[in-house]
């Protein structure tokens, strides 16, 4: 309230002093001043706080207040202005308050004298240049931001220091750094340019033999070759991936609540395997982006689709598929802005993009692009709550399995011809002439001992069924031994009936009274009995009786519609071989499956009953439906062919006489089914030629659907190529095609940004007029326009990078520079920084020599503390790797989106939840308590102490440098060196007094002699895996 | 390690640095003066928050609370059988609810028509404002006079993993920086020997919005919440390996440091500073965290009032450890009890068996907290705030035509009660139409809520931001509007 009281007497207040200066400013001018003037006095105000709104780009209520023509012409409310008369003038009115909304809106108000300088302009006439009104049609556009203007190759500068500049780089830096009177920083030693080379290039610490070899190599170009192995090292790849997996938002699971698996490393693989082969960034985009639309596209091009099938799944009940989907599709369009041009395209989703030329029209039409890829819905129909949204999986069968699937396949397709199409002729007429006997009189089979898997509890009913009750859970098994009669066996029978204790009576457990079995073993003692052909009453499309035989665990035989619900239904099945008579006392188990439960969907059975025949044709006249014993009733000549084709439909799957092929094609499918091939998210594009389209939504919520979009790139950035097909593949051609001007910017710059620990702009992630400015424009478009000339090749690129005098300068600073430039915006000298997490566990797997090499494959699980993963409906457990798998390098860690690895969320990898253009760095005690303390440290710590113990020759001092060395890769100072001697023998003062210590801190290790060094160096080790050297690049 | 020992530390730490700046610049005795001004200024942006994320930072102005405990009820409850009675669903329970109130309604699992649904509860008038509340909160009746009740409160969401992100960081996206984060990015932390956000979890499982509820979105890491866990280490990694002795453990670290000061004499890297503190920090945590975690040294008729029981995993040992991190100056502490989703597929998520269940699990507990807070003068400048991530529908949800009663996720209008830390104490905000379907009269918003929790806290939510892609972002974003009816 009293906030408004305000803001009414000060818009009241600045209405008087207008109004003040008009009645005397409005004839004298403004004090003292010269006659007011458009571009002095009005256009500077009107862009500092109205054009961003009333700008060229969509403006509010029409209006543009960008040129003097433009506010002639007025806007939706007509004229805002009134030549000669400011106080009827709308835009003095709504600036000052008169007129409602006050503008600028939600903004404080312009100062009084803006005010009154605006209307003193219109009371002298609005003067100005452009006088014409035709000028509006072609008012002057701002000047472009530099970002979208094409960067054109700069002319290398002339510098004083000539003898510094090893390549061009150098010149822009140096030039810059003359002009600040600044000079570079010496060179690196030698010792910290191997380990830099080494943790930029390939992720690792140098080892002792390649740091030696370096220092030895006098020859000119010994530091050359060493960044010509390091490029070509296997481990490139996995170094370099990981900043392009943080953008790709790459992860091992869906996120959102479930979070639950997907199988995508294929991807994650790919992108390792193409950094290694060094595919030039402009394929690296294109494969990537619709490497399924290239012509002939390869297994490889098709996976590299992945990195938009990266974005999040919902899983939870009763989510809005639509609007799933949508967010999938606004999650692409934003990655896609901010990778390739640096720019925050999101704002545009729900409006014009206030500072960028993104329009909210040009934001839908990026979503048109991805709006045309397949997709479809998991789980349609009214009753179902579990929905989501299923995209497309590649299969990638190994080359044994793609010979075995196509000779099984091949082989089924031929039995199922068999099965479905061999004449039966005279199987049914035997048929018939079986049940025409007396039905097959089953006896009841007495239950002596039951169980349930969820602890449910049974009652045993007179008529010898079990009535189940107590404990319900989604899956269930029960294991029933029942007692048999004396006669022989050919057919079991399992009813299920109804009663009144059960959900919506029954037979099924679940809330509608459905069940599913899933499977039904019998076994006599240890000896399994074999089932091999089963009918049922009642046979649901997908839970028809065969599929309880089938060896799929969450298929089977179930009733689940209303209309069943309440009423008895049985299944009958026969053993390969009937049972001989049965004898006192013996007794067969029942194993019933009920698997195919989804949380809080149950499908077990309420009420059974268990029972056996002797009948020679068991299945004779029983599971006969009614309509069909009216047919077998028809003699033969007078059946309709629809009647015998009904008949024959039902009989095919009975027919005694397919039971061996029927057999060998239920094996056969069983092993297709089984045969675990490896799958990996990809792009389909939908069939069809018309151009990809959309419809925009508006305020960006996908409930107001507004009108329909077509594919197109932004306006302002350029447009399609007329021979580039307006999709996917058009798209990502245009994103990396010289017309572009953000895409080779902003890729150079995140290289930079990766070895400088800053980009040459800052703000890696935004180019547009709100990021910062670049600190080195010419150098930015120099490596630009070099990454293209050079064929986008990125290993060209780095190579000249780490080339240059700028990247080789050591990283100690002066307090004088670190003064005047504390960021090291100027490059004058080398960058020094912790590096990133996956690293850090690196560095200390490496220097332990437990890292394994082993690149590629599925995700690994290395130690993690109990507990991490506790996530609702979902019973997924981290389950522990073993051997080399503990110790891969960090990018290989199984990635949970909501429970990410504590060591690596500690030192700030991202959740992968969203597209990371680039970490914060942080510097806090849970790092710290990391390093110290975290298993996967103290294991470190014992390998390096092992290491230290065997490897480094001599006493204790060498063998503690040698540690030192290992993680640092320079030898220790003699104080540091002093200071390690002290606490190891400190510490071996205190572990020969306290062994039992020893033991402990060794665990498995306590066996290995000379337990009190070997307890002693490992805590020096403990000491060199957190030293603030060992955690940064210097 | 107390204030006056860190001055100190910090000192000999500065006296150190600037050796090594006369012995590497090389300046002549005349400089001196000069150095030492240039010095001094390099530490004093060192002390800003640039360099030090926790260090504390003043208000906007001045602050009611200086620190809040937020009861999260992870799984929605139902407003309309605890807080927000409606004798309209009683007298027509069973009855369809009329078409055009659900009429293009998007429900998360109801299908066609549903039933209103009357609550099962009586309910009684308490408080000042004369608020009626469930005879399953026997408790909170007791606190009612120093509570405000919100009733009105709505979101956009009604999935738990984007409601509960919602709730949290303003955004149903995940991405942006959670309540907690921005409160410890504005304010820093009081206590420099725990984390400034600590999160707290009991009841089923995990927040469906998994740890990105209490993210720090795009902010450094610093401002992330840090789990107190239930089981092991409280914080991941606090106790030192077997055979580790406590002065082992500090002789390593002597070793450390030497050695890093010597780096930082070498190079002048301003972050080896940091680093040495954040291991010192690391090493007092090793004492302060089990000594917080610490409940059985409680007397005995504190574990009366909250019922805590030591050693066990529970909400109500989780609000008593609330009340010890808010005594040692945490700014922002967060609970989270999941199993309120009582949906009525079973017995084991109905309103009849089940709620009643989690009201036992957590209205003792969060009304001892309250009182507890106030016995110990500490309730005026904590806020309280209990809810969850939505609210339930007025009718039942008979999913598969389930006989057990249960209520369906509800965005329109839910309740939640706050407490203390400037709070207007025993007021009514807010009303719901007859049938608890949608507010009619001052409804509050998600950025409402946040715009006023951070008021509060003496923070200007239009004000606080971070510049992330060219943006300067606000956990209100472009809304919220302060609810001044809840201010004291």
């Amino acid at each position: 309230m009293r906030r408004g009281v305000r803001a009414a007497l000060l818009a009241a207040a600045v209405a008087i002093v207008a109004f003040a200066l008009l009645g005397s400013g409005a004839r004298a001018g403004v004090p003292a001043g010269p006659a007011p003037d458009y571009e002095r006095d009005v256009a500077p105000i009107l862009r500092e706080h109205c054009v961003s709104c009333h700008g060229a780009k969509e403006p509010e209520s029409d209006l543009r207040l960008d040129s003097r023509a433009a506010l002639l012409e007025g806007g939706m409310s007509g004229p805002v202005l009134v030549a000669g008369r400011s106080a009827e003038s709308l835009l003095v009115r709504h600036l000052d308050g008169r007129a409602s909304p006050r503008m600028p809106h939600r903004k404080p108000p312009l100062p009084a004298d803006q005010i009154a300088r605006l209307a003193a302009w219109i009371d002298a006439g609005a003067p100005g240049r452009d006088e014409a009104p035709a000028a509006a049609a072609v008012a002057p556009r701002p000047a472009l931001h530099w970002a979208y203007v094409r960067p054109a190759r700069p002319a290398v500068p002339a510098v004083v220091r000539e003898e510094w500049v090893r390549n061009p780089i150098d010149a822009f830096v140096l030039a810059r750094l003359e002009k600040e009177g600044l000079s570079p920083a010496p060179e690196a030693s030698r010792e910290a340019l191997v380990r830099r080379l080494s943790l930029d290039l390939v992720g690792l610490p140098p080892t002792p033999g390649e740091i030696d070899a370096f220092l030895a190599d006098r020859s000119p170009d010994a530091y050359e070759k060493v960044v010509d192995r390091l490029l070509a090292s296997p481990h490139y790849g996995e170094r370099w991936a990981r900043p392009w997996l943080d953008l790709a938002r790459y992860a091992d699971t869906n996120g959102y609540e479930k979070d639950q698996r997907r199988t995508a490393w294929k991807y994650r693989d790919w992108v390792i395997d193409a950094l290694d082969r060094d595919l030039s960034f402009r394929d690296f985009t294109i494969e990537q982006l619709a490497g399924d639309m290239l012509p002939g596209a390869t297994v490889e091009q098709r996976t590299a689709t992945g990195f938009h099938r990266n974005t999040q799944l919902n899983q939870e009940g009763g989510i809005d598929v639509e609007e799933a989907r949508f967010e999938t599709l606004v999650d692409r369009v934003n990655t896609t802005g901010t990778v390739w041009l640096g720019t925050t395209v999101g704002c545009a989703q729900c409006h014009n993009h206030k500072f960028d030329p993104v329009s909210q029209k040009d934001y839908y039409r990026m979503l048109a692009f991805y709006d045309n890829a397949e997709y479809s819905v998991y789980g349609q129909g009214e009753e179902i709550v579990d929905r989501w949204i299923v995209e497309p999986d590649l299969e990638l069968p190994t080359p044994d399995q793609a010979k075995r699937r196509e000779a099984l396949r091949r082989e089924a397709e031929g039995l199922r011809l068999e099965v479905e199409g061999r004449d039966l002729g005279a199987d049914l007429a035997a048929f018939e002439r079986g049940i025409a006997g007396p039905a097959p009189v089953f006896t009841p089979l007495p239950p002596v001992r039951f169980e349930a898997k969820s602890g449910a509890s049974f009652r045993k009913l007179s008529d010898g069924s079990l009535l189940v009750s107590g404990e319900v859970k989604d899956k269930d098994t029960y294991t029933v031994t029942v007692r048999t009669g004396s006669a022989g066996i050919t057919a079991f029978r399992l009813e299920a009936l109804p009663d009144p204790s059960l959900p919506r009576q029954g037979p099924g457990r679940a809330s509608s009274g459905a069940f599913v079995v899933t499977g039904l073993a019998v076994r006599e003692g240890s000896r399994a009995i074999p089932l091999v052909r089963a009918a049922a009453d009642v046979n649901e499309k997908r839970r028809s009786a065969a599929l309880l035989l089938d060896r799929h665990d969450d298929t089977g035989w179930g009733v689940t519609t209303d209309e069943d619900a309440g009423r008895a239904h049985f299944v009958l099945a026969q053993p390969k071989h009937p049972l001989v008579a049965g004898g006192p006392g013996r007794t067969l188990t029942f194993t019933l499956d009920f698997q195919s439960g989804w949380p809080h969907v149950q499908s077990s059975l309420g009420r059974f009953r268990l029972s056996a025949t002797s009948a020679k044709d068991p299945f004779g006249g029983l599971p006969v439906p009614d309509e069909l014993r009216r047919v077998l009733d028809t003699p033969k000549g007078r059946r309709t062919t629809e009647q015998e084709a009904a008949l024959l439909a039902w009989f095919r799957p009975l027919a005694p006489s397919l039971d061996a092929p029927r057999d060998r094609l239920r094996t056969a499918q069983a092993e297709l089914d089984e045969m675990k091939v490896l799958t990996t998210p990809v792009l389909r594009e939908r069939a069809g030629f018309e151009r990809p389209s959309t419809l925009l939504r508006n305020r960006g919520s996908f409930m107001s659907p507004g009108e329909r979009v077509y594919a197109a790139v932004p306006a302002a950035l350029g447009s399609l190529p007329d021979d580039q097909p307006p999709n996917r593949l058009g798209l990502a051609r245009w994103l990396v095609s010289p017309d572009n001007p953000l895409t080779a910017r902003v890729t150079v710059n995140r290289y930079w940004e990766t070895l400088f620990g800053r980009g040459l702009v800052a703000t890696v992630e935004d180019f547009g007029t709100q990021g910062d400015r670049p600190s080195h424009p010419e150098l930015l478009d120099w490596l630009a326009v070099e990454l293209v000339d050079k064929g986008w090749s990125q290993k060209t690129l780095l190579r000249e990078i780490v080339a240059s005098a700028t990247y080789r300068q050591s990283s100690t600073a002066t307090p004088a520079l670190r003064e005047r430039d504390p960021e090291n915006r100027l490059l004058a000298r080398g960058a020094r920084f912790r590096v990133e997490a996956e690293m850090v566990r690196d560095v200390a797997l490496a220097a332990s020599g437990l890292l394994s090499p082993k690149v590629g494959g599925p995700s690994v699980y290395p130690l993690q503390p109990e507990g991490i993963w506790n996530v609702p409906y979902s019973s997924m457990q981290w389950e522990t790797s073993r051997g080399e798998d503990l110790h891969r390098r960090s990018l290989y860690t199984f990635l949970r989106r909501s429970s990410p690895y504590p060591g690596l969320r500690t030192f700030d990898a991202p959740s992968r939840e969203q597209c990371t253009a680039r970490r914060v760095r942080t510097n806090t005690p849970l790092q710290a308590l990391t390093t110290l303390n975290d298993p996967v440290f103290v294991e470190a710590a014992r390998a390096l102490a092992d290491r230290m113990m065997e490897e480094g020759v001599g006493d204790a001092a060498s063998r503690v440098a040698y540690g030192y060395r290992l993680c640092t890769a320079r030898r220790p100072g003699e104080a540091d060196l002093a200071d390690l001697r002290e606490f190891y023998e400190r510490e071996r003062t205190r572990f020969a007094r306290e062994p039992e210590s020893a033991k402990a801190l060794l665990a498995g290790d306590a066996g290995k002699p000379g337990a009190v060094e070997r307890a002693s160096l490992t805590m020096v080790a403990n000491v060199l895996l957190s030293l603030d050297a060992t955690l940064t690049r210097e | 390690m107390n204030t006056r020992e860190r001055q100190l530390a910090r000192a000999g730490l500065q006296a150190l640095t600037r050796r090594h700046f006369f012995r590497q610049s090389g300046f002549g005795i005349g400089s001196l003066a000069l150095l030492h001004l240039l010095d001094e200024r390099a530490f004093a942006a060192a002390a800003d928050g640039a360099r030090d994320p926790l260090a504390v930072r003043p208000p906007h102005f001045a602050p009611k609370a200086k620190s809040v405990v937020y009861l999260f009820m992870a799984g929605a409850p139902s407003q309309v059988d605890l807080l927000d009675p409606k004798p309209m669903l009683q007298k027509h329970d069973g009855q369809p609810i009329p078409e055009e109130l659900v009429k293009g309604e998007r429900f998360a699992f109801i299908k066609g028509t549903p039933r209103l649904l009357g609550s099962p509860y009586s309910f009684e008038k308490v408080g000042p404002a004369g608020v009626e509340v469930s005879e399953l909160l026997p408790h909170f009746k007791t606190i009612a006079d120093k509570a405000a009740v919100v009733r009105t409160v709505h979101t956009t969401q009604f999935n738990h993993a984007p409601a509960q992100i919602f709730m949290n960081t303003g955004h149903q996206i995940v991405g942006r920086p959670s309540m907690g984060a921005w409160l410890t990015y504005g304010l820093g932390s009081e206590n420099r020997d725990l984390p400034g956000f600590v999160v707290l979890i009991s009841g089923e499982n995990n927040p469906d919005g998994g740890k990105s509820c209490w993210g720090s979105g795009f902010l450094p890491t610093a401002y992330q919440g840090v789990e107190l866990r239930n089981a092991g280490d409280p914080v991941l990694f606090l106790t030192d390996p077997p055979g580790v002795s406590k002065e082992a453990r500090r002789d390593s670290l002597d070793a450390l440091r030497a050695l890093n000061e010597r780096r930082l004499e070498e190079t002048g890297d301003p972050e080896i500073e940091t680093r040495i503190g954040a291991y010192e920090l690391a090493y007092r945590m090793q004492s302060s965290v089990p000594e917080l975690a610490d409940l059985a040294r409680e007397p005995a008729s504190v574990h009366a009032a909250y019922g805590t029981e030591p050693g066990k995993v529970s909400f109500a040992n989780n609000c008593l450890l609330a009340r010890r991190l808010v005594e040692r100056g945490v700014r922002f502490v967060q609970l989270y009890h999941r199993g309120w989703d009582h949906h009525g597929t079973s017995k084991g998520d109905d309103i009849v068996n089940r709620l009643p269940k989690l009201c036992l699990e957590v209205d003792q507990a969060a009304a001892a907290l309250v009182k507890d807070l106030d016995e110990r003068g500490l309730l005026d400048e904590t806020l309280v705030v209990w809810g969850g991530e939505f609210g339930r529908t007025p009718m039942n949800e008979g999913r598969n035509n389930s006989k057990f009663l249960g209520r369906d996720h509800h965005p329109r209008c839910f309740t939640i009660w706050m407490a203390g830390g400037g709070v207007r104490p025993g007021t009514l905000v807010g009303a719901t139409d007859e049938l608890g379907y949608n507010p009619i009269e001052d409804p509050v918003d998600v950025n409402d809520l946040h715009a006023t929790i951070l008021h509060l806290l003496g923070l200007d939510h239009t004000k606080l931001t971070y510049r992330y892609q060219g943006r300067d972002f606000r956990l209100t974003d472009v809304a919220g509007n302060v609810v001044t009816k809840l201010l004291a």
